[in-house]
């Protein structure tokens, strides 16, 4: 049998082809999202200091995430069932606290009159952290699936990894979504 | 078992706390650069600091053969450069409006 590429699973390898495959697609959307924020005088910066506050606690829920998905993925490497489904329940509960602060957000955007059919900054913004939500949602629901099936066992250590490679790109997202897209419209 | 599995959020805490502290600084910096372009510059050069150490050790990336980085970075990094050509017409663009507009 021929070895596998990079002495690494094939699973892996994939996940990584798939990673850098979604890290061009959010790279073109953040990069017509600068276009059009260049090219357009007058842009909205809607954010306000609670927005800002929200947005940190976002992030440090979903760094923190990585942090858990991390020790889920070590606990199941060296066989500690319990404690990586542990890990990997508490990874889930973050992200899930991540998409209901970011459903928050979107809820009070709304309500100042910021839509998707309010102008360009309503478009991009909801774009692009819509592809984002779908993203973390994804990956809840993937985790979800994974832990019930490697505790009944009939998934491997290597499904959590690669479950988990996944987790930390869409943090990995995240560290340029905030920058561009929030920490550059806050309300001088 | 349970050793080896605290050993590594040990591990990683480190990195865990210098990326919570990369954000904390572009929050700041945010609320302290006035010019937009200055702003982008350092939020970008900032973020790209964070991507690396989150690539390199919570995707273990820096553990893995060095083909594999060397098959999925660079060109990664090329594409997303390529991109960029793009972004001088935009200025363009701003030029091109009227002063009423």
């Amino acid at each position: 049998m021929e070895e596998s590429p990079y002495a690494i699973p094939s699973r892996k390898f994939t996940m990584w082809l798939f990673i850098i495959s979604d890290a061009v697609t959010f790279g073109a959307f953040l990069m017509a999202y600068g276009f059009i924020r260049v090219g357009t005088p007058n842009w909205t910066r809607p954010f306000e200091s609670g927005s800002v506050i929200n947005v940190v606690v976002m992030t440090i829920v979903l760094i923190t995430s990585s942090l858990t998905m991390l020790g889920a993925v070590d606990a199941s490497k060296v066989g500690d069932k319990a404690k990586a489904m542990r890990f990997l329940y508490s990874t889930i509960a973050l992200g899930t606290i991540f998409a209901i602060l970011h459903i928050r957000e979107w809820h009070e955007l709304i309500l100042k009159g910021t839509t998707l059919s309010s102008g360009l900054f309503g478009q991009t913004f909801f774009t692009i952290t819509g592809l984002h939500l779908l993203h973390v949602i994804s990956g809840v629901i993937a985790l979800l699936i994974v832990g019930m099936k490697y505790s009944k066992g009939s998934l491997t250590p290597g499904h959590v990894e690669t479950t988990g490679l996944y987790w930390h790109f869409v943090d990995l997202v995240w560290m340029f979504v905030v920058p561009l897209v929030y920490l550059t419209n806050i309300a001088h | 078992m349970s050793a080896a599995s605290g050993n590594v959020i040990r591990k990683y805490l480190p990195v865990y706390f210098v990326l919570i502290g990369i954000f904390l600084v572009e929050v700041f910096l945010s609320f302290r650069i006035a010019s937009t372009s200055k702003l982008v510059i350092v939020l970008l050069f900032l973020a790209l600091c964070s991507a690396a150490l989150g690539l390199l050790y919570f995707m273990h990336l820096a553990e893995e053969r060095q083909g594999l980085f060397l098959t999925l970075i660079p060109v990664t990094i090329f594409v997303l450069l390529m991109m960029n050509m793009w972004w001088s017409d935009s200025v363009r663009l701003l030029h091109m409006r009227s002063a009423g507009q």
